[in-house]
C-alpha cells in the first residue's frame, strides 16, 4: 500500500525529498486493568511539505490517536510503545517534554474537533489568541495584540477587533472553529492536524470553513493532515487518502483512486455505505430501470431501500395522519429588567404527513426544526395554528386521551449517549414505557422487551447489559426499541443518526424502513443531513429561519431544488460531486 | 449585575424576617420559666418576679414581645440580657473574636486546601494523593474535638508553641492554633473538591487545545486548569463561612474563646429571647451577604454566569 502511497508522489514530488512527516511502524497503546490495549498498530504514512492527506475511518478506528501520538497530547495512559515519527528528520517520540513543547503550536498546529469544548470558557478570545502568539514567540505585548486580530481576521473573523474582549459562548459553534483554525495557523506551522474539524457544525458553514482553510494552508504552503470519518469530505479535501481499520492502516493512495476503485474490503463497505452514494443510486435506478436491475441484485442496503421507495410510491394518499396548520412558536427572551423580546422560531408552518410514509424536515440549526418536532410531540405548547392527528386537534388533549396520544407518538432523539439512563438495565429501559403506561403484567413486559430486541436485530442477552457496555450503534437499537414499545403510529425521529458512523447509519436507516413496510410507521425524520434524507423520506420539508420555505417530494426536491437556500444545502453535501466506485 | 445585587439585597429583608420571627418563636417556645430559674431554689417576692417579667415584656403575649423587640432593633436597641447587660455591648465583644477566628480559619482552609487539592490532582494516583485521601478522610472522620485536644495537648503541652487557652483579648497570634482546629474538616472537603475538579478539568478539551499551542505545562496549571477549578471551590467556601461561626462553638469551648458560639449557647440555656435572637439574626446576615460575594465572584470565575437577568 505504502508503494501506491510512492507511486502517485513520484508524478507530482521530487522523492529524494525528505517528508515533512514520516510515520513508520508507530504502535500506541492504552494501560488498563487487563494490561495493555493496542489502539494503533504499525501505522506507515509519510506527507510531503505542502501536501494534504486525510485519515479516514470510523469511531474506535486509531486515526485521533495517531494523530495525538504526533504532538505527544494522547489523553490519559496512553503512550506510544513502538515505532518512530519523523518531523523534518527528528524523532517526535524520544524528544523531552521541553522541545515537543517548542515543536507544538510553532511546527504543528492543532485544530481540535469539537469547537464547543476547545475554548477555555473562562478567558476571552483576544487572551486565548495572543496567549498562543506570546507563547511560540511570534510577537510580545502590543504587537500580539494586533496580531492576534489579523489571525483572527484571516481566519474569516471580519469583526475580530471588537470581539476581542468577548467570551466563547458569545460565538458560535462555526465562529469558534474559525478561532481554533486562528490559533492553529497563528504561528504559520509547517503542518496543521485538523482533527474532524468540521463534524459539529452545519454543512454550509463546514464548507465555508474547509473552503477557508484549503486557502489559508495554500497560501502559506501548509501541509494538513485531516482526520476524519467522512469519506466524501476526506477526497474532497485531501490529495492523499489513508484508511484505517481497528488500528491498522488497510488502504492508502491517491483520494480520486481509492474512492473509484477501492480494494480492501472495509474501504469497499465504507465507500459503498456512504450516503451521497447511495442516494444518487435510488435516483438513477428510477429514471433508467431498465438498465439498472445488476446493481441492486444483492441484498444490500440501497437495493432495499429503492424496493421500499417504490412500493411506498405507489400507495395512494388518503387523509393525512398528521397535519399541521399554520403553526407558529414564539419564545419570550428575557431581556434586561422586565423587557422582553419576542423569537419566532416556528413562523406559520403548514404539512401533512400521509400514514405509512416518512417526512423529513430539513435545515440548519435554529431552522426551527426541532421545535417542529417538540410541537407536534406535544413537549412545547403552540402559540398558534392547529396540529391534528388522526383527526384530532392535540392542543386540546388534556389527561387520559394525552396519554393515549403520547402512546401513538413516539420520540427518537439525538444522542444515543444522553437519551439512555446509565442507571437502567437495557431491558428496563425498553419495558419502563409500558410501565409507565400500565400495560400488561411483569411477564408479558418481559416477553415483549425480547420481542422489539428480535426487532432491531439484538439479542436477547442485551437486555440484562447497561448502556455504557453498548456501542453508539446499538443504542440507538435501544432507543428505537423504547420508542416501538407502546406500538406506536408515529415515530418522531429528532437528527436520529446524525452522531452515528457511516456504516453503523446505514444499518439503523435500513432497520428503520424494515420496521416501516412490517409494522406500518409513520416517520418524521428531523436532520440537517440531506444525504440521509434521500435514503429514508418519501417528501421533504425544507426549513429556514422558522419557515418552511420548500416542501414537495424527495425526488422534485433533489432533482431540481427551487429555492437557492436548498440549492446550497445539496451542494455543500461533501463528495457530493465524486464519483464513487464499488 | 448592579440589578441583580439589588434584588438579592431586596430578598434579604423577608430572610431576615422569617429568620428572626422563627428564632424567636422557638426560644418562647422553650420549656421552663426563666426568670424563676434565674432565682434558682429561692424564690423571691411575688411582686418582684412580675416585675422582672414587665420589664422583660415577658407577660405580654408571643407577638407582642415579638413586635416590641423588633421595633426597639430599629432604634439600635438589641435588648438586655437578664443580667442588665445591653446585648449590643455582648455583641461586640464577642462578634470580632469569632469573626476573627473564622476569617483565620476560613483563610487556612482555602489556601492549604488548594494548594494540596491541585498537587494532588495534578499526580493523581501517585503517593502525594493517596496520603492527601487518607489524610483527609482521617479529619473528616475524627470529631472536631478529638483534634482540638491532641493539637492543644502536642503544640500546646507538650512542645509549649502556642498557649492552650486564648486571652479574652484574642489577638490573631493566639487563634491560629483553634483556627487550625476549626478549619480541619472543611480543609479536608477542600482537597476533595479541588483534587476532582483538577482531575476533571485536565481532560477537558480546551486544557488539550491549551497544550497544543505550544504552552508550557506550568502556563497550562496555572491559567487554564486552575481557574476553571476554583468555581466549585469558592461555592464551598461561602457556604463554609457560616458553617465555621456556628462550628466555632465546640473549638471556642476547647480554648476557652468568649466568643459567639458560648455566649449563644448560654443564651439558649437561659432562654433569654432577645440575645439568641440578635445573634443568631447577625448570623444570618453575615451568612447571606457571604453568598452574595460568592455568586457576585462566580461570575468574575465563569463569565458565562451573569446576572443581567
Amino acid at each position: 500500500m505504502t508503494q501506491i502511497l510512492n507511486e502517485n508522489q513520484s508524478e507530482t514530488i521530487d522523492t529524494s525529498e525528505t517528508p515533512l512527516l514520516q510515520i513508520r511502524n508507530l504502535e500506541v497503546g492504552f494501560r488498563t486493568q487487563r494490561g495493555l490495549v493496542p489502539a494503533v498498530r504499525g501505522v506507515d504514512l509519510t506527507l510531503y511539505a505542502g501536501q494534504s492527506l486525510a485519515i479516514v475511518g470510523e469511531s474506535g478506528s486509531g486515526k485521533t490517536t495517531t494523530a495525538q501520538a504526533i504532538i505527544d497530547l494522547l489523553p490519559g495512559t496512553g503512550s506510544v510503545t513502538g515505532g518512530e515519527i519523523l518531523f523534518e528528520g527528528r524523532d517526535l517520540t524520544k524528544l523531552p517534554a521541553k522541545e515537543i513543547q517548542d515543536v507544538r503550536g510553532r511546527l504543528i498546529g492543532y485544530v481540535p474537533q469539537d469547537p464547543m469544548s476547545n475554548l477555555n470558557p473562562v478567558w476571552n478570545i483576544g487572551f486565548q489568541v495572543e496567549e498562543a502568539i506570546k507563547a511560540n514567540g511570534i510577537a510580545q505585548g502590543k504587537e500580539a495584540r494586533l496580531r492576534a486580530i489579523q489571525v483572527l481576521q484571516e481566519a474569516g473573523l471580519s469583526d475580530a477587533s471588537e470581539r476581542l474582549k468577548q467570551y466563547p459562548h458569545q460565538f458560535s459553534g462555526g465562529m469558534r472553529q474559525r478561532v481554533l483554525i486562528g490559533i492553529g495557523l497563528s504561528a504559520r506551522p509547517k503542518l496543521l492536524i485538523a482533527d474532524e474539524p468540521t463534524s459539529a457544525l452545519d454543512v454550509t458553514v463546514q464548507r465555508q470553513i474547509l473552503d477557508h482553510l484549503g486557502t489559508l494552508t495554500r497560501d502559506y504552503g501548509t501541509s494538513v493532515l485531516f482526520i476524519t470519518h467522512d469519506l466524501g469530505l476526506a477526497a474532497e479535501r485531501a490529495e492523499q487518502l489513508v484508511v484505517m481499520y481497528r488500528g491498522k492502516i488497510v488502504e492508502s493512495g491517491s483520494s480520486q483512486e481509492i474512492l473509484a476503485n477501492p480494494q480492501h474490503p472495509y474501504t469497499q463497505r465504507l465507500v459503498s455505505a456512504a450516503p451521497s452514494l447511495a442516494s444518487r443510486r435510488i435516483q438513477s435506478a428510477k429514471h433508467a430501470d431498465a438498465a439498472a436491475p445488476a446493481i441492486f441484485s444483492g441484498d444490500s442496503l440501497d437495493a432495499t431501500l429503492i424496493a421500499r421507495a417504490a412500493e411506498r410510491e405507489q400507495a395512494a394518499p388518503d387523509k393525512p395522519l398528521i397535519s399541521v396548520q399554520n403553526v407558529s412558536k414564539t419564545y419570550r427572551i428575557r431581556q434586561q429588567g422586565f423587557k422582553y423580546n419576542e423569537l419566532k422560531a416556528v413562523n406559520g408552518v403548514s404539512f401533512g404527513v400521509q400514514r405509512g410514509t416518512t417526512t423529513a424536515i430539513v435545515g440548519e440549526s435554529g431552522s426551527g426544526k426541532s421545535t417542529v418536532a417538540k410541537l407536534i410531540l406535544q413537549l412545547e405548547s403552540i402559540t398558534s395554528g392547529k396540529i391534528e392527528f388522526d383527526g384530532q386537534d392535540v392542543a386540546a388533549l388534556k389527561g387520559a386521551d394525552l396519554l393515549k396520544f403520547r402512546r401513538r407518538v413516539q420520540p427518537v432523539f439525538q444522542d444515543p449517549y444522553g437519551s439512555l439512563d446509565p442507571q437502567y438495565s437495557v431491558g428496563n429501559t425498553i419495558a419502563e414505557p409500558l410501565l409507565a403506561h400500565k400495560v400488561g403484567t411483569a411477564k408479558e413486559r418481559q416477553a415483549r422487551v425480547l420481542e422489539l430486541l428480535d426487532q432491531v436485530s439484538l439479542p436477547a442477552s442485551t437486555r440484562y447489559r447497561y448502556p455504557s457496555e453498548l456501542s453508539g450503534g446499538q443504542r440507538q437499537r435501544i432507543a428505537v426499541a423504547r420508542a416501538l414499545a407502546l406500538k406506536p403510529d408515529v415515530l418522531v425521529l429528532d437528527e436520529a443518526v446524525s452522531a452515528l458512523d457511516v456504516l453503523v447509519q446505514g444499518q439503523i436507516l435500513n432497520l428503520l424502513t424494515e420496521l416501516q413496510t412490517e409494522l406500518g410507521l409513520t416517520y418524521l425524520f428531523i436532520t440537517h443531513d440531506l444525504a440521509v434524507v434521500r435514503l429514508i423520506a418519501d417528501n421533504v420539508c425544507v426549513m429556514k429561519k422558522g419557515e418552511i420555505i420548500e416542501a414537495a417530494t424527495t425526488d422534485e426536491v433533489f432533482d431540481n431544488p427551487r429555492e437557492t437556500y436548498t440549492q446550497d444545502l445539496l451542494a455543500a453535501i461533501p463528495g457530493g460531486n465524486f464519483v464513487f466506485g464499488r | 449585575m448592579l440589578w441583580y445585587t439589588g434584588r438579592r439585597i431586596l430578598q434579604m429583608i423577608p430572610v431576615f424576617f422569617g429568620a428572626t420571627f422563627l428564632i424567636y418563636f422557638m426560644v418562647f417556645s422553650l420549656p421552663g420559666d426563666p426568670i424563676l430559674a434565674l432565682y434558682g431554689d429561692r424564690p423571691p417576692a411575688p411582686g418582684v418576679i412580675e416585675q422582672v417579667r414587665a420589664q422583660y415584656n415577658l407577660d405580654k403575649p408571643f407577638i407582642v414581645q415579638y413586635l416590641l423587640y423588633i421595633g426597639g432593633l430599629f432604634q439600635g436597641d438589641f435588648g438586655t440580657t437578664y443580667s442588665g447587660r445591653p446585648v449590643s455591648d455582648v455583641m461586640a465583644q464577642a462578634f470580632p473574636i469569632t469573626l476573627r477566628l473564622a476569617t483565620l480559619a476560613l483563610f487556612f482552609e482555602a489556601v492549604f486546601g488548594i494548594i494540596v487539592g491541585l498537587v494532588a490532582g495534578l499526580r493523581k494516583g501517585k503517593l502525594f494523593d493517596a496520603s492527601a485521601l487518607v489524610v483527609s478522610l482521617l479529619l473528616i472522620s475524627v470529631p472536631t474535638f478529638v483534634i482540638g485536644f491532641v493539637l492543644q495537648y502536642v503544640f500546646g503541652i507538650q512542645l509549649g508553641w502556642a498557649r492552650t487557652t486564648v486571652s479574652s483579648a484574642a489577638p490573631y497570634s493566639e487563634l491560629v492554633l483553634p483556627a487550625i482546629v476549626l478549619a480541619s474538616v472543611s480543609f479536608a472537603y477542600i482537597v476533595r473538591l479541588t483534587r476532582a475538579s483538577v482531575a476533571d478539568n485536565l481532560n477537558a478539551d480546551f486544557v488539550r487545545t491549551a497544550t497544543a499551542k505550544g504552552l508550557s505545562r506550568r502556563r497550562v496549571v496555572s491559567v487554564h486548569v486552575l481557574r476553571n477549578s476554583l468555581v466549585p471551590v469558592v461555592t464551598f467556601l461561602g457556604v463554609d463561612l457560616g458553617a465555621l461561626m456556628v462550628g466555632a462553638i465546640v473549638t471556642e469551648g476547647i480554648f476557652n474563646i468568649n466568643g459567639v458560639g458560648g455566649t449563644v449557647y448560654r443564651a439558649v440555656i437561659l432562654g433569654e429571647g432577645p440575645t439568641v435572637v440578635s445573634f443568631v439574626a447577625i448570623m444570618v446576615i453575615i451568612f447571606v451577604v457571604a453568598n452574595l460575594l460568592v455568586d457576585l465572584l462566580y461570575a468574575l470565575l465563569d463569565p458565562r454566569i451573569r446576572y443581567a437577568k
